[in-house]
């Protein structure tokens, strides 16, 4: 049978590629990917803890669900302005490219 | 769900998650993520959560990869170009990660919840929609207003993000 810990692995796995892509790749729209992946990795184990915990009344416990919910409407939000502002970035360097953008760099 | 399922559809995500981050073209990174975000939607089928299930391949990865995929074509965004490979900065990323994943693994094995399977639901979940918006809008009323307003302030400022000129 497939216990917690399987899905709390599987999420953790997950976690760790999207954190890996973040820290590896030098494109900022394949950087925004793997942060997606990050926040998925989060809502699998919260969906998780959800079934587990099951309420005196037979159901899961919704609150981790809605958490969900706001989760994903609040990345949908973020990756609007991101994909926006790395558009703008675009148009002004001609590059999605980290190392080429280092105006701020000290 | 029988755990074949559960491996299956695990792996499918797991390894097209890593593609995204291992492929060199952009266009097949989202396609990739396309999927891994399909195979975490069969996760949550099996952990009757539908309504996320659903949110998930409707939000994800309907309209937020419709968007990656506009964007990378907006762009013109080809293949990266071999660049030289940093090797000290590859590997100390790839070691940051695996301390990650090593320390996820510690925590994950000394937790005693994690050896139990799942205890049976007695109710049915299958109008779980309507169990979510109860929940949704008898307890959390007030912050759903202010995602509202969140959404609201995302549009507009997308709006003055893509205006030509920036003042």
């Amino acid at each position: 049978m497939v216990t917690l810990g399987d899905y709390l692995i599987v999420s953790g796995i997950l976690f760790a590629i999207g954190f890996a892509g973040v820290m590896l790749r030098r494109n900022l729209i394949i950087i925004f990917m793997s942060l997606e992946l990050m926040l998925n990795a989060a809502n699998l184990s919260l969906v998780a803890f959800s079934r587990f915990h099951v309420q005196p009344n037979g159901l899961p416990n919704y609150n981790a669900q809605v958490f969900v919910f706001f989760i994903i409407t609040v990345a949908a939000a973020e990756v609007a302005v991101g994909l926006a502002i790395i558009v703008a970035l675009f148009r002004a360097r001609q590059t999605t490219n980290v190392e080429d953008i280092t105006s701020l760099k000290f | 769900m029988p755990s074949f399922l559960f491996w299956i559809f695990a792996l499918l995500m797991l390894v097209f998650g890593a593609a995204v981050v291992i492929n060199r073209n952009p266009i097949a990174s989202a396609l990739n993520l396309v999927v891994s975000f399909l195979g975490l939607a069969a996760l949550f089928m099996s952990l009757d959560a539908f309504f996320v299930g659903i949110i998930q391949v409707l939000v994800y990865a309907g309209a937020i990869m419709v968007l990656f995929l506009f964007i990378i074509m907006l762009l013109d965004l080809q293949a990266e170009k071999l660049r030289k490979i940093n090797w000290v900065a590859s590997a100390g990323g790839i070691a940051v990660a695996l301390a990650l994943l090593a320390q996820i693994f510690h925590v994950i094995g000394n937790l005693k919840a994690a050896q139990h399977t799942f205890p049976p639901l007695t109710r049915s979940t299958i109008d779980d929609v309507r169990n979510v918006g109860l929940v949704l809008f008898e307890n959390y009323n007030l912050p759903f207003q202010i995602i509202g307003i969140l959404v609201l302030v995302a549009t507009i400022g997308v709006v003055v993000l893509s205006r030509r000129e920036l003042r």
